[in-house]
């Protein structure tokens, strides 16, 4: 079992809180979207999830073992993997080798046998190799595994970027906004690609998405943050009918 | 390794052989995970009996149908052959067909049982799930995302198939052998679609000796050694890819390779460095812009040593096309760009290995014709149907001209009937059309194959394609011209932007040229001519000797009986607003000759210009009128017809 549990979380910049009292559970399996305004708090909680952030309050577990306090990499190995909203890639190695530095958790050798490319070196590099291009593979970058990352299109670095984040072999995947700013169709081909990630490959997702039609359509679970403030959680229909959800998205009605 | 009497047998008796004889030799590569994974001959057998025989298992039968929708990957033929060895008959259906086509075709054709790549065919069958109640099975290949459909009876994967195969083997040890000694060479075996321009697309009923007589005639004259290496990256449901995947892979014993995926082809060719190669022109034209804009985008030094190298190697294919002898300094310059520039290009694009590269389906421009020539590639021209596997005609090597279709393949006999069109007759020539009888009489009428297209026979013995023989005129004299494939030659020309050619029952063909406003404008700039209107640039004694230049060039390469006689540049261009072109900027014939009655009278006289009202119709619905002088230009065309009437 490796639910995410997050217990009553609580993030405070100085006098501003970012997050307050959050709580929310991410099942092993599906889809859970997290939406809100501009400003509600999404990528902070993603931060404190993936451990870039430590919450001033409150805990949150994976599997049952406790991640908050932890660094990325400890988070890495128990399972959690991110694809950032902001490309976090390296621009100037191709799509392969971005690849292959995401497997280096993987690698053992010592230095001597990495310069004769001999023992472990030859069989680890070969094993994460095969890997890496079994996720090309599942990504469709075949056509781009030896360009330089910086000369793709913004959708298809998009796609690197999430391609990166499987690499590491992970049970939950965080992806931030891994549609903003791509048109139509490659929306839909990122939508077909998140969906096998959770059906094919079994990894379950966390997704932070704007585009409000594809959450509702694909979403097993959302969940609503305005102001640092989880306002509503539940399933899709029902969390739009919710009347604060509404509110924060739509304003009151002047009285 | 070269089979004996291949005409004896069916394809599926043909793998086998190739089997039994090489079992460990390699027969097609795919590339998957970034490697080249290969199949042996002996796997490829394997692979194909024991789909064979789960369909068997399934219930196919002998003259059933089966529908292959898969992108260019071994299971393609697996399934093809596999269905072949039983009988049965396998119909291509091109991977991009919507839902509609697609039901349509798998209607038509009857099909018992579909191989469907993946989830997008599959998806698009469900959405004529309805239509198609005959389909009892759908079997897919890749099953990423096919979960949900998980527990529908109507759903098989590849590998199942393969598997009930096997086990079915062990219950009927003889059962495949006895199956593949019934095919026969004249069994229909394969259903390939016309393009369908003309109506609904009509199946062509293809026989194993068709496949067979075509790749014996081709290889006779363009051999192909036992392992060399092909890429396959065009549709399988396209008759070209057939020819050389199918036909000449079994034949010959080439190795089919196929790429990753179609986007990555390009990258895969150079890692595979093909012996032989077949696409169409757009293949060709995009590899050559390909070129042409990195060396638009390189350092001027680099831009100027290509210029000047290509200059060279495209004077050394001139000599070439034409089979003269050339002198020793352009075989001079002809090897110093080889050298020094066409190698590594080559080498950049994997044409290093090549023998020789064929273009079909359509005409290629001569340009692109002499570039590749330049470059010291051997591409030839190929004409053919799909009701004659594609190809009954190719260029020699060392006999290429770029605009004819070459010679006869051995065993194709040619015949030019009254009315122009090209007739052929051969062992490749198709049963029919399926389900269309009166079709199929007209296609096979006498025996002889029906192109529909209309061709003459130059002094050497090649063929030339004109026209569809619908479109083609005749003068009075009664020789036959095709004003578009004339047009076409004209347009050609960098300074003419759209030509018409008249010349029906006339005394000799004769041309309005329009000229192109923008190259004609910036040729004038840089001569220092001044111009006002494009009425006044049409107009210019200068760029009319240019015209007249460029008009000369064409008819040099006509047959007399064709050359233009007379011409006049119009002094407005035809426009799709006053309804001279179409929308899709196709001339309305009809519709200018009325128009321009009386140039057309001038061309056929004998005034050297003629005085005409010129109106322009504004946008606004304001017209002007303008009196001007349309000088008509007579060029030398030394016609026998001529000569006898002066």
């Amino acid at each position: 079992m490796s639910e995410l549990l997050v217990n009553n979380v609580t993030l405070t910049f100085g006098g501003l809180n970012a997050l307050t009292d959050v709580s929310l559970r991410v099942p092993d399996s599906g889809i859970t979207s997290i939406i809100g305004p501009n400003g509600a708090g999404k990528t902070s909680l993603l931060n404190c999830i993936s451990g870039f952030y430590q919450p001033t309050k409150g805990e949150i577990t994976f599997g049952g073992k406790r991640v908050s306090g932890t660094s990325p990499h400890h988070e890495t190995k128990l399972g959690i993997a991110r694809a950032f909203q902001n490309l976090e890639l390296f621009r100037g190695l191709s799509v392969v080798e971005n690849l292959m530095l995401a497997r280096h958790l993987n690698f053992n050798y010592n230095i001597l046998e990495a310069a004769f490319h001999y023992g472990k070196a030859q069989h680890q590099e070969s094993e994460n190799r095969a890997f890496v291009e079994e996720i090309i593979d599942f990504m469709e970058l075949e056509e781009h595994r030896k360009h330089s990352v910086g000369t793709l299109s913004y959708g298809v670095q998009k796609r690197v970027e999430v391609a990166r984040a499987l690499t590491l072999a992970p049970k939950l995947l965080l992806l931030d906004e891994p549609m903003a700013g791509m048109n139509v169709s490659e929306k839909e081909d990122m939508v077909r690609f998140v969906l096998d990630i959770v059906q094919e490959r079994h990894i379950s997702v966390v997704l932070i998405e704007h585009d409000l039609g594809v959450v509702m359509d694909i979403s097993d679970t959302v969940y609503v943050l305005d102001f640092g403030i989880l306002i509503a959680g539940g399933e899709p229909l029902e969390v739009a009918a919710h009347p604060k959800v509404i509110e924060a998205y739509v304003g009151v009605e002047a009285a | 390794m070269k089979l004996e009497n291949a005409a004896q047998f069916t394809m599926p008796q043909l793998l086998k052989q190739r089997a039994d004889l090489h079992p460990k030799a390699v027969a097609l590569r795919l590339k998957k995970f970034g490697i080249w994974q290969e199949t042996t001959w002996g796997t490829y057998f394997e692979r194909v009996k024991y789909f064979a025989l789960g369909l068997y298992a399934l219930g196919l039968r002998r003259d059933d149908k089966l529908a292959v929708i898969a992108d260019n990957i071994p299971e393609w033929l697996y399934a093809e052959l596999g269905v072949q060895s039983l009988g049965a008959i396998s119909v291509g259906v091109y991977q991009s067909s919507v839902p509609s086509e697609m039901a349509y075709l798998l209607e038509y054709t009857d099909c018992k049982i579909i191989v469907a790549e993946n989830q997008e065919q599959v998806d698009k069958l469900l959405e004529i799930r309805e239509q198609i109640p005959m389909v009892e099975f759908v079997i897919y290949h890749d099953p990423r995302g096919m979960r949900p459909y998980q527990g529908d009876p109507w759903f098989l994967t590849f590998e199942a198939v393969l598997e009930k195969g096997k086990n079915f083997e062990r219950e009927n040890k003889t059962l495949f052998d006895d199956l593949l000694a019934m095919g026969r060479p004249d069994d229909v075996c394969h259903f390939s679609s016309t393009s369908g321009t003309t109506g609904k697309p009509k199946a062509v009923m293809l026989m194993h000796k068709n496949y067979i007589a075509m790749a014996v005639g081709l290889s006779s004259i363009d051999p192909l050694e036992f392992g060399d290496d092909y890429i396959s990256f065009l549709p399988l449901a396209w008759i070209g890819e057939q020819m050389m995947s199918v036909g000449m892979a079994l034949v010959t014993g080439c190795v089919v390779n196929f790429p990753e995926e179609i986007e990555t082809a390009m990258s895969d060719l150079r890692e595979i460095g093909p012996r032989v190669m077949f696409s169409p022109p757009r293949v060709w034209e995009g590899i050559q812009s390909d070129i042409w804009v990195k060396i638009e985008e390189t350092y001027p030094l680099n831009r100027f040593i290509y210029k000047k190298l290509l200059a060279w190697g495209l004077e050394a294919a001139d000599y070439r096309l034409q089979s003269k002898i050339m002198p020793s300094s352009v075989k001079f310059k002809a090897w110093l760009s080889e050298n020094f520039l066409f190698r590594q290009i080559k080498d950049q694009r994997g044409f290093l290995r090549l023998r020789r590269a064929y273009t079909g389906g359509a005409a290629l421009g001569p340009d692109v014709f002499r570039f590749y020539h330049a470059m010291g590639i051997n591409l030839k021209q190929i004409y053919g149907q799909t009701e004659i596997i594609g190809i009954a005609y190719v260029h020699r090597d060392g006999d290429v001209r770029f605009d004819t279709v070459g010679k006869p393949i051995p065993g194709t006999e040619l015949k030019i009937a009254e009315s122009g069109e090209i007739l052929s007759k051969s062992e490749a020539v198709c049963k029919g059309y399926y389900k269309r009888p009166e079709d199929t009489a007209a296609l096979l009428k006498d025996g002889w194959l029906h192109s529909g297209d209309a061709g003459y026979l130059t002094d050497e013995g090649h063929l030339v394609v004109i026209d569809r023989v619908s479109d083609v005129m005749h003068t009075k004299a009664g020789e036959l011209f095709s004003p578009q494939f004339l047009e076409n030659k004209l347009k050609f020309s960098p300074y003419i932007k759209e030509a018409v050619c008249y010349g029906d029952q006339q005394d000799y063909v004769a041309a309005f040229v329009n000229i192109d406003a923008a190259t004609v404008g910036n040729w004038a700039e840089t001569r220092g001519l001044a111009y006002t209107t494009y009425m006044d640039l049409s107009s210019k004694p200068e760029v009319i000797a240019l015209i007249k230049l460029e008009v000369e060039n064409v008819n040099a390469n006509l047959p007399e009986n064709q050359r233009i006689r007379r011409f006049v540049c119009l002094y407005k261009m035809l426009d799709a607003d006053d309804e001279e072109l179409t929308r899709t900027g196709k001339v309305r014939r009809g519709l200018v000759q009325e128009r321009y009655a009386k140039l057309v009278e001038a061309l056929y006289s004998n005034v050297s210009s003629t005085r005409v009202q010129a109106e322009f119709k504004y946008q606004d619905g304001q017209v002007a009128r303008v009196e001007t002088d349309v000088p008509v230009v007579t060029l030398e065309t030394e016609t026998k017809v001529l000569a006898g009437a002066l």
